[in-house]
């Protein structure tokens, strides 16, 4: 990577690994795209190039970065509609996932999901799902499937907090718990379910208590620092692949972006102050300055990442606007098998 | 050919297919330990194991999700609802998640599940437990919907939607787990899609399915009596419709009654007609009549019951209707 200096001393006395620099960098790297790539598909969305709902991940990078990083590439992800993210840093590619929210054939959906039905089953990842609650089930479902092979792979499922109030969640956990499927639920608590705070929608404020109601193993995680993200994911994906049990994550994490576009930053359920006091934990700024002061990365070398990355995302925009649309008689296939 | 129930039929389908394919199991409430709530899966529990043959809570959106889970990744599961009933509870898995998921990722996920259990008009089982549901997954896009009415069509057909690469709503008849007929041995596979002719006529086309194919033969029986030749047609698969079946037949006899259980509005009928009159309009001689259950929650009362769902009479009497014989 350009840029990048000679790990020094320093590093261990930073509680990092100076032999995992490239993997630290690495993640760095695919934080920053996403924060970009975002920011461009919101710009898209304001000009008309994106349609429908679009839900933006800034803010949350850490999470889906710091978890995928764990697995393996046979092990099986679904997501809900906040999924950019997700797709990114599970390596489909920003032209792919930026040509599905134009609609465009070479969209990795070929054009027919969208922002929130994105797919690559090469990679194992199963969706991006628009009914809250609604793929925790498929997640038990592919844990079952991992196990009826006697597999050691593992199913991870992204919901949002506000999923937890749904009996979708309670129906899944439970059985995963019951039947001792290697499943991992990651609940990404941002606090605000659309417009209604974690306060006005459940009776208890520590979701990741409503394990004990299955006897399953469980953490409170902090999803804006990526280093404890991937260590806690670590242990989840032990606990699914060699133990077979289930495992709930809270992350502690916020949404520094409306619920989707049509949504103001903070809207009437939440203050500026609120807002501005969560982005001074910016999951990016404290990586990058984590790196820098461990003397991993410095300050050109970010800068040159950073480069990089809006240069990727430049040419995903411009490759997704210029991709044709799926043709015409898309419209009729894969309802069926043969259709 | 050996004589089976239904029930046995479906059994003999389930254990087939199980040993045929490893990747085949079948979840759902009661079917292992229990047996089955009507015993379709008899003697499965200790032929495959508890792997194979699971039990669940009852939680039908939850088990249905697992199901679609599972097919995602490619195993092919049978999925029991213990009446269809229940399954409103997991009809979001169905629509959202089964039915949508090959076109919403662009043909790269399939869900070869199927989802089976009875369903229809039962006796006196009041408003929750008695009804039909069929024309709710017919009209979703990505679901085939078969409805068997005899224990040959119920094995071959549930061989088939096992078989098959797309989510299979495959609704038994409550009523029908007692009849018995003749069964082929072994592979027995009815291709999705065939209607069936289940009694030739003459006269006028009576069309069909589950339950409703018992009410329509002892219809045909009693218009026969006064030289009325009823031909009666089993859609068997509600979807994909085989219009051709259906267009033909009205070709020959230029009259047609629709029956079915359901509710009159929106109902299967109501497609049926529909096309009819787009592509037979002119071999018509009459209107289409439609028979179906009262616009009504099903009552307790037996005479009320009675009074609400579709019988031979009702059948005959629209027979008379169509060929201006009342």
């Amino acid at each position: 990577m350009a840029g990048t200096v000679t790990p020094k001393p320093r590093a261990r006395r930073s509680g990092l690994d100076p032999s995992r620099a490239d993997e630290y960098r690495s993640w760095l790297r695919q934080m920053v795209l996403i924060r970009r790539f975002e920011e461009k598909a919101g710009e898209a969305y304001s000009l008309g190039k994106i349609g429908g709902f679009c839900h933006l991940y800034i803010g949350q990078e850490a999470v889906a970065v710091g978890s995928l990083a764990a697995l393996r590439p046979d092990d099986y992800i679904t997501c809900s509609y906040r999924e950019h993210g997700h797709a990114l840093a599970r390596g489909i590619t920003s032209r792919a996932v930026m040509a599905e929210l134009f609609g465009k054939a070479p969209g990795c959906s070929g054009g027919k999901g969208g922002s929130m039905h994105l797919f690559d089953a090469s990679l194992g990842f199963l969706g991006g799902h628009g009914i809250v609650g609604g793929h925790i089930p498929l997640t038990t479902g592919m844990a079952f499937a991992a196990k009826y092979r006697n597999t050691d792979q593992v199913a991870v499922c992204y919901f949002g907090e506000a999923a937890v109030n749904n009996g979708a969640f309670h129906e899944a956990l439970n059985m995963a718990a019951l039947w001792k499927l290697p499943a991992i639920y990651i609940c990404e608590n941002n606090r605000y379910g659309m417009g209604t705070a974690l306060e006005r929608a459940s009776a208890i404020y520590d979701i990741s208590e409503r394990a004990c109601s299955y006897d399953m193993a469980n953490e409170v995680v902090d999803g804006q620092d990526v280093l404890v993200m991937h260590a806690a994911m670590e242990r989840a994906v032990e606990r699914a692949r060699k133990d077979k049990h289930p495992t709930l994550l809270e992350v502690r994490t916020y949404r520094f972006m409306g619920h989707s576009m049509s949504d103001p930053i903070h809207g009437h359920y939440r203050t500026r102050e609120e807002v501005e006091d969560q982005r001074k934990r910016d999951p990016i700024a404290v990586w990058s300055q984590r790196l820098i002061e461990a003397g991993l990365m410095d300050q050109a070398a970010v800068k040159a990442l950073d480069k990089e990355v809006l240069e990727e995302v430049d040419d995903a925009y411009q490759f997704a606007d210029q991709a044709p649309d799926p043709a015409p008689d898309a419209l009729f296939a894969d309802v069926y098998v043969r259709s | 050919m050996a004589t089976l129930t239904y029930r046995d039929a479906l059994n003999q389908a389930l254990r087939e297919e199980m040993e045929r394919d490893p990747d085949v199991f079948l979840m759902g409430e009661e079917v292992g330990v229990y047996q089955g709530a009507y015993k379709v899966s008899r003697g499965l529990l200790d032929a495959f194991g508890p792997m194979r043959v699971v039990d669940t809570p009852i939680t039908e959106l939850g088990f249905a999700g697992v199901g679609v889970g599972a097919a995602m990744v490619g195993l092919r599961p049978v999925i029991e609802f213990m009446t269809w009933n229940f399954a409103l509870l997991a009809i979001d898995q169905l629509v959202n998640s089964a039915a949508k998921m090959r076109y919403m990722s662009g043909g790269q996920v399939g869900v070869p599940a199927v989802f089976r259990g009875p369903g229809g008009a039962a006796l006196q089982l009041g408003a929750q437990h008695s009804q039909a549901f069929e024309s709710y997954y017919a009209h979703i896009p990505g679901l085939k919907v078969v409805m068997p009415a005899t224990p040959a069509d119920a094995k071959g057909l549930l061989k088939s939607a096992i078989r098959d690469d797309d989510p299979v709503v495959f609704i038994e008849g409550e009523m029908l787990y007692n009849i018995k007929g003749e069964v082929p041995e072994g592979e027995h596979v009815i291709p999705l899609g065939q209607a069936d002719i289940k009694r030739p006529g003459r006269d006028v086309t009576i069309i069909c399915h589950s339950k409703t194919v018992s009410v329509a033969l002892k219809a045909a029986e009693q218009l026969a009596a006064e030289e009325i030749d009823a031909e009666v047609i089993d859609l068997r698969t509600i979807r994909p419709l085989d219009t051709a079946a259906v267009l033909e037949s009205v070709a020959r006899t230029h009259r047609c009654v629709v029956a079915e259980e359901g509710w009159p509005f929106a109902g299967v009928g109501a497609q049926v007609v529909d096309t009819i009159q787009r592509e037979a309009f002119d071999e018509l001689d009459a209107p289409v009549l439609r028979v179906t259950g009262a616009d009504v929650p099903m009552p307790y009362n037996k005479q009320l019951e009675k009074a609400a769902k579709v019988d031979p009479a009702k059948v005959a009497a629209a027979v008379h209707s169509v060929l201006y014989r009342d």
